[in-house]
């Protein structure tokens, strides 16, 4: 017999969670006593609940297993929205218990009362209010079947505090399958479509494969590897897909949209064939104006998710299915096929992507003297990690640089927050990954103006001996709301700046309990760089002063088609 | 277009608010919408008529079905089907017009199931384009109040949509 409380953390352990992220308060203290009487999951204490929901979101993307996150009532569950927004957005599994007022309380505007289950509705992909602590073994179960199959996404669980009364106990038994009449999310691609796109994309000429967040998502990019090496054809990805192809392989050709090489949008721009796997043709990658869209693209779309498939782009093949098993089945198709690729048209295709490619749109020219391009920090991180570290980011100018620089040979270890764009989620989301991998090098690149929306989690790296590694390409400014200023503004500041009233970052590390280090030359960028990875149990701030009138380069020009690109503060297409 | 979209989801709480919610977040109208209990208890049947081209109605009836407390829809303009609405209209009547109107309804096959000597209660089902026809009629009626229930239907022939 046990409680409610009680019940549910025996059924997060049979669900095989072993670390959750959360935040006490009034609501959900019956649930923390379970918490302080066992210990099978671990809980981590953030400082804010938007910090927990981006800590499993990390743990989440860098895993592949649901992140767990528990808080409290009323402000505890509003400070999660942002997390479980963000997550919603990427389709990121995870599950959020939150703590509700007791059942004959609800609706009456009692003390930290707000109606989670409403606030969360169009950011979840499910949410389960229990009404008796009886329900929690079976609630417990389908919010993690929902959270991790189909599409996954958040999930939200809100209990009420009397069902978690520990002077009331019940029978558990935890459910060992769990089925609901109706979800069912697809389990394999339909075989006649599968076929019809391998025989398009055999005759094509042009050919791209365009990889999203779905293939790291599903598990698909071995899968995705095998078939793009067979088929020789080019690959570029999402910012959301990095590494779901080995960027340092001849066939990438750099992530696509609107900070996208040259070569990889104007490979789908002139592109007969795109294969579209696991990706959403969202309006950063389309540019505003669809009708422009790849002219002369036949679109083969390959998405577990029916709703993502010609939303804003029609796909002459659909199909709907987890992506690893249709690029299996796909593969084994092209294999067994008598079909030839036009070797030729390939090679011509090949010869003319080449030639994109020596404009070398990621050339970084030196600002001159000591002053540091933020680039170059990217470049001097991936020296100093060997290419082998988690690499989350905050959003920004240092996001996308981080994305074009740092080259993910591996899917899972490029974590940002794609969708919604969220700053404050490069921490947080670095704990995560390095609770999750306590022995891997793990950096979080981020800007002045993104850190200081979830610094007070360096007391949880301090409390926890996370040894992070902050980047931080300090341009004193809120850099890309700044380069929209220049562009399009006439470079008028308006509140984008604030150089005069920044903390001094390494006396605020060092005063968390942390090292720091400022580094203000290039000659000195690669050292320092390295000195402070080197400090492998430390949380080191690495402060980098950059050349703050840089732009991210290249930059889709609005309302244009893919292949037209600003490509410097003088050069466009 | 017009459609009718015919969706059975579970009968739970919270269900409601994530389809009408769904039509909100997303910019879709929904121009009438019923539901009630089915025969299993344990199911609900929602309906509501949407106007927009294919590739919106595409896109509603792809994200109702994201929606985990929705087992099945239908979007019942595809085939030949039934659709009935049924109307409350409160009249003010008085002398000649008395007989008129009664005259109207009965053409309409409508009842009167409320009289006082100023006003009269009709009621009035079919398909809306019928009711929309009726209260063209009454044109030049003083109407103190109407209400409609919005629009059900069903499938013609053997087609059903259950579990
Ligand atoms: C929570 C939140 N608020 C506002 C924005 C809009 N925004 C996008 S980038 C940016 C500037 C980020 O500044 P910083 O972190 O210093 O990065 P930089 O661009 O300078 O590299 C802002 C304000 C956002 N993405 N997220
Ligand atoms: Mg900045």
């Amino acid at each position: 017999m046990l409680s409610g409380g009680d019940m549910l953390l025996r059924a997060l352990h049979d669900e095989g969670v072993e670390l959750m992220f959360g935040y006490p308060g009034g609501a959900a203290l019956h649930i923390y006593d379970a918490i302080f009487n066992q210990d099978k999951v671990e809980h981590i204490l953030v400082r804010h609940e938007q910090a927990a929901t981006h800590a499993a979101d990390g743990y989440a993307r860098s895993t592949g297993r649901p992140g767990v996150v528990l808080v409290t009532s009323g402000p505890g569950a509003t400070n999660a929205i942002t997390g479980i927004a963000t997550a919603f957005m990427d389709s990121i599994p995870m599950v959020v218990i939150s703590g509700q007022v007791a059942r004959d309380a609800i609706g009456s505007d009692a003390f930290q009362e707000t109606d989670m289950i409403g606030v969360s509705r169009p950011v979840v992909k499910h949410s389960f209010m229990v009404r008796q602590a009886e329900d929690i073994p079976m609630i417990i179960k389908q919010a993690f079947h929902i959270a991790t199959t189909g599409r996954p996404g958040p999930v939200v669980i809100d209990i009420p505090k009397d069902v978690a009364d520990p002077s009331e106990t019940f029978p558990y038994e935890y459910p060992e399958t769990v089925k609901i009449r109706s979800y069912s999310p697809p389990v394999k691609g339909h075989s006649g479509q599968i076929k019809k796109a391998v025989e398009i994309l055999m005759q094509a000429k042009k050919p791209v494969i365009y990889a999203g967040g779905g293939v790291v998502q599903g598990d698909g990019a071995e899968a995705l590897t095998k078939l793009a090496k067979k088929l020789g054809y080019p690959v570029t990805n999402t910012l959301m897909g990095l590494g779901a192809y080995p960027a340092t392989d001849k066939q990438f050709v750099g992530m696509l949209g609107m900070h996208g090489t040259y070569e990889a949008n104007m490979s789908m721009h002139e592109s007969d064939v795109i294969l579209a796997i696991g990706a959403r043709f969202d309006d950063r990658v389309t540019n505003s104006d669809v009708t422009k869209f790849c002219p002369d693209a036949t679109i083969l779309h390959i998405d577990i998710d029916p709703a993502s498939i010609s939303k804003t782009i029609t796909a002459h093949v659909p199909i709907v299915g987890p992506v690893a098993s249709v690029l299996n089945e796909m593969l084994e198709q092209v294999e067994a096929s008598k079909q030839k690729i036009d070797k030729e048209a390939l090679d011509a295709w090949w010869k003319k992507i080449d030639h994109w490619r020596e404009r070398d749109s990621l050339a970084v020219t030196p600002a001159g003297g000591e002053l540091i391009k933020p680039q170059q920090v990217v470049q001097a991180l991936y020296a100093a990690t060997n290419g082998d570290a988690y690499i989350t980011s905050d959003v920004g100018q240092h996001q996308m640089f981080a994305a074009q620089y740092y080259h993910f040979d591996l899917p899972r270890r490029w974590i940002n927050s794609g969708g919604l764009g969220t700053m404050g989620f490069g921490l947080p989301a670095a704990m995560g990954v390095q609770l999750a991998f306590p022995d891997a090098v793990v950096a979080c690149v981020t800007g002045e103006g993104s850190i200081q929306m979830n610094i007070q989690e360096l007391a949880t790296c301090n409390q926890c001996a996370l040894p992070i590694k902050i980047v931080n390409l300090n341009n004193e400014a809120l850099g890309m709301v700044k380069q929209w200023q220049d562009m399009q503004y006439g470079g008028r500041y308006s509140h984008s700046t604030y150089a005069d009233s920044l903390p001094d970052f390494v006396a605020l590390a060092e005063a968390y309990g942390h090292s720091g280090v400022r580094i203000e030359k290039l000659s000195e960028l690669g050292a320092k760089m390295k000195e402070a990875f080197a400090m492998k149990d430390k949380l080191v701030f690495i402060d980098v002063a950059v050349d703050p009138n840089e732009h991210v380069y290249p930059m889709a020009i609005k309302g244009g088609s893919m292949s037209e690109m600003y490509l410097s503060k003088t050069e466009r297409t | 277009m017009r459609r009718i979209v015919s969706v059975l989801m579970e009968n739970q709480p919270g269900a409601l608010s994530r389809v009408v919610g769904l039509f909100s977040q997303r910019n879709y109208n929904i121009n009438s919408l019923t539901v009630a209990p089915t025969e299993d208890p344990t199911l609900s049947r929602l309906t509501l008529t949407t106007i927009g081209d294919d590739r919106k109605i595409e896109q509603i009836i792809k994200h109702l079905n994201k929606v985990v407390d929705v087992a099945k829809l239908v979007d019942l303009t595809e085939g030949s089907h039934i659709e009935r609405e049924l109307m409350l209209i409160k009249v003010k009547v008085t002398g000649a017009q008395r007989a008129e109107v009664k005259r109207i309804a009965d053409i309409f096959r409508g009842d009167v199931v409320d009289v006082t000597p100023t006003m009269y209660t009709i009621q009035l089902t079919g398909t809306s384009e019928k009711l929309d026809g009726f209260l063209q009629a009454l044109h030049g009626t003083s109407v103190l109040e109407m209400v409609r229930t919005g629009v059900t239907g069903i499938a013609k022939g053997e087609k059903v949509l259950s579990m």
